[in-house]
């Protein structure tokens, strides 16, 4: 079977971008009958600027704080047009999401349309020149954050399960196969479905961009990015350690990190792990 | 043709029904929830079949219906004051993607302060969006209007969003006869929508919306210029067409008595029809006045006022929004268009206070006096 090729190349996202690999593996599953929402971000790259587009599929940007919304309208439209088959997946960074674009999605949620919005989370607003968001990890230099970001993220993935979304998952640059079975899953959900992917931006976490793979791996073999799903509220880790990588590497191997003195990356990497075995432990719930 | 009791809301809801909309996306706000109670009820009853939804904000209203007009769909909503605010960033985009949906504008005071009730603050802050805007007068134009709005709106020669100027509780909450034409007629007139240019369909790709250089920009809203100029001749015909389905005449102004008026007053919505009166009883009295009332406040009809103007010496216009730090926007348009008139600015009826005969009487007390005269102001208050 021929591949199909849903983004072009030669697109100018920054050198090591995390969001753009992925998104080339997310048309790829999605296929011709899709069309595309993205906000003014780093996924608008992809939308196009001027005469060119990097997709093959429709293709729309929307305002920042309203992917949702679009895609509930864009969605409810293909219905009573007897296109129903047509995918509608949105496409956009954490700031988007968990910030302005929040109550949009809440209430395509509780709503209850056929979406698939898909988050790559590369913890700030990197599109604008690295400035906090509320998915920026503790600690962490930004241009807004200049000493380190004060207090813990926002637990979006946690705030969504509670609003009962029938299918949510998180997932990772750096484990594509997984991301992959994750968006085939979400075309099959006969509503809503979330999935956060963990996209390392050299530009924004201070990193050699040929780290990009590396940096994303060491997030989900430490336990500070779990690899899960949650189908109908029942969580399953998709990517299960024997061990935990130390946390500490994570930290070492970027710059937005090298303000911090080993003993808060210590107590970082130590708070950031029980995340990893409370997902572990809703599992067995 | 069949006669129906029926308020403006009411008569606005019956128009998208008959226009057959395939999305209703809205949100609850004072004094515009009736329409769309109205078309909640019309889908659920399977009177209409179309997709409501039941947006958590009239910013997600308006994008979620952006978003089905640009698959193609028959979108309609609906808002008022603060609720159209709130749309502001969005109805940049309906216009600017040219997507052809009518949205009835329930006029509202804009806060602060807070108010329920009618003046035209709220639709004045979207003049310069790119959208057609038309003023309603009567319960027979609330639905007669959203109907010819879409045939409008959908012109290959326009593809331009429709707001239509509902006064709050005067209009939208006032019953009157209503003749309501049948399914038939209304299928004959307006059939159902050919999508052109910017669609979003599998079959035939498009990337919209994207960012744009400044080589291509002002091209873009040169094609929109194009298109609202497009509007006021393709407008014609439309009233043309509907008078020849409905037999009902409508004109983007509507003169009474302005032919040999020395003072005509200009008005927009519900206030004109006070305006009629006002003209009668002031002419019981010796004034030759005269009434013009503004229908299509964009594409502003200049050459139209010119026309209904030209006998006339003075001018007298009343705003129904503030317009601070200016002249108010009615009196910007029509001083534009008959610069060498004596000229009066008003404004009148702000927060839903009465327009009543005597407003009218002490606009024409003020008569060439300079700078914006607020009538009906209760000095010491």
């Amino acid at each position: 079977m021929n591949k199909f090729i849903g983004l072009a190349n030669g697109i100018t996202t920054c050198e090591g971008c995390a969001m753009e690999t992925a998104a080339r593996h997310m048309i790829e599953i999605l296929g011709p009958r899709t069309i595309i929402l993205t906000p003014p971000s780093c996924s608008a790259i992809l939308t196009g600027f001027g005469r060119e587009t990097g997709w093959t599929v429709p293709s729309f940007m929307s305002n920042l704080e309203a992917v949702a919304a679009y895609g509930s309208g864009v969605r409810e439209a293909l219905d009573i047009l007897g296109k129903g088959d047509v995918n509608v997946v949105g496409y956009a960074g954490d700031g988007g999401t968990l910030d302005i674009g929040l109550q949009a999605l809440s209430g395509a949620i509780e709503r209850g349309h056929r979406l698939i919005y898909i988050c790559y989370d590369n913890e700030a607003y990197m599109n604008t020149g690295i400035q906090r968001s509320s998915a920026t990890p503790a600690g962490a230099w930004t241009t807004t954050t200049p000493g380190g970001k004060r207090g813990d993220r926002k637990d979006i993935d946690g705030m969504l399960v509670a609003q009962g979304i029938p299918y949510l998952a998180t997932a990772s640059a750096s484990y594509i196969d997984d991301f992959r079975n994750k968006v085939a899953t979400a075309m099959k959900v006969d509503g809503p479905s979330f999935i956060h992917l963990h996209s390392a931006c050299p530009t924004g976490w201070r990193f050699n961009p040929a780290e990009t793979y590396r940096v994303g791996k060491l997030a989900v073999d430490c336990g500070l990015w779990v690899l899960y799903e949650v189908v109908n509220g029942k969580y399953r880790v998709t990517r299960k350690l024997k061990s935990l990588e130390p946390a500490s590497n994570y930290f070492t191997a970027q710059g937005r990190f090298k303000h911090l003195s080993r003993q808060e990356i210590d107590s970082l990497a130590a708070q950031a792990q029980e995340g990893y075995y409370a997902i572990v432990a809703k599992e067995n719930d | 043709m069949k006669m129906t009791a029926m308020n403006g809301n009411d008569a606005a809801a019956a128009g998208a029904r008959m226009a057959r909309v395939q999305v209703v996306a809205a949100y609850p706000i004072t004094p515009q929830t009736p329409i769309v109670e109205n078309l909640a009820t019309a889908i659920d009853k399977g009177d209409l079949k179309a997709n409501y939804i039941n947006v958590e904000s009239e910013h997600s209203a308006l994008c979620a219906t952006v978003g089905a007009s640009l698959v193609g769909a028959r979108a309609f909503t609906a808002t008022a004051s603060a609720g159209l605010a709130l749309m502001h960033e969005i109805t940049g985009v309906a216009a600017g993607c040219r997507q052809p949906i009518v949205m009835p504008v329930v006029n509202r005071a804009i806060p602060s302060p807070w108010s329920l009730w009618c003046d035209h603050s709220d639709i004045m802050g979207e003049r310069d969006q790119g959208w057609i805007q038309l003023f309603a007068e009567t319960c027979q134009e609330a639905l007669d209007f959203v109907i010819l709005s879409y045939r409008l709106a959908e012109d290959k020669r326009v593809q331009l969003p429709v707001m239509i100027g509902i006064d709050g509780f005067f209009l939208s909450h006032i019953t009157e006869p209503v003749a309501v034409p049948s399914q038939e007629q209304v299928d004959a007139y307006l059939p159902p929508r050919e999508p052109h240019n910017l669609v979003l369909d599998v079959d035939n790709p498009l990337a919209i919306n994207t960012l744009t250089p400044p080589g291509l920009f002002t091209e873009i809203k040169y094609q929109h210029k194009q298109a609202m100029e497009n509007a006021a001749v393709v407008m014609g015909k439309v009233f043309a067409s509907f008078a020849a389905a409905f037999g009902r005449k409508y004109s983007v102004v509507k003169k009474y008595k302005t032919e040999d008026a020395d003072i005509v007053f200009v008005a927009m919505g519900t206030m004109a029809g006070t305006g009629r009166d006002a003209v009668d009883a002031l002419r019981s009295k010796g004034h030759k006045v005269g009434m013009l009332r503004i229908i299509s406040f964009r594409p502003f009809p200049t050459e139209a006022v010119q026309d209904a103007l030209k006998e006339a010496e003075k001018v007298i216009v009343l705003d129904r929004s503030a317009g601070l730090g200016s002249t108010p926007p009615l009196a910007l348009e029509v001083s534009r268009a008959v610069p060498d008139k004596s000229f009066t600015s008003c404004v009148a009826g702000l927060g839903g206070r009465d327009v009543t005969i005597a407003t009218y009487e002490q606009a024409l007390s003020v008569t060439g006096k300079t700078g914006v005269n607020w009538l009906d102001l209760k000095e010491g208050e």
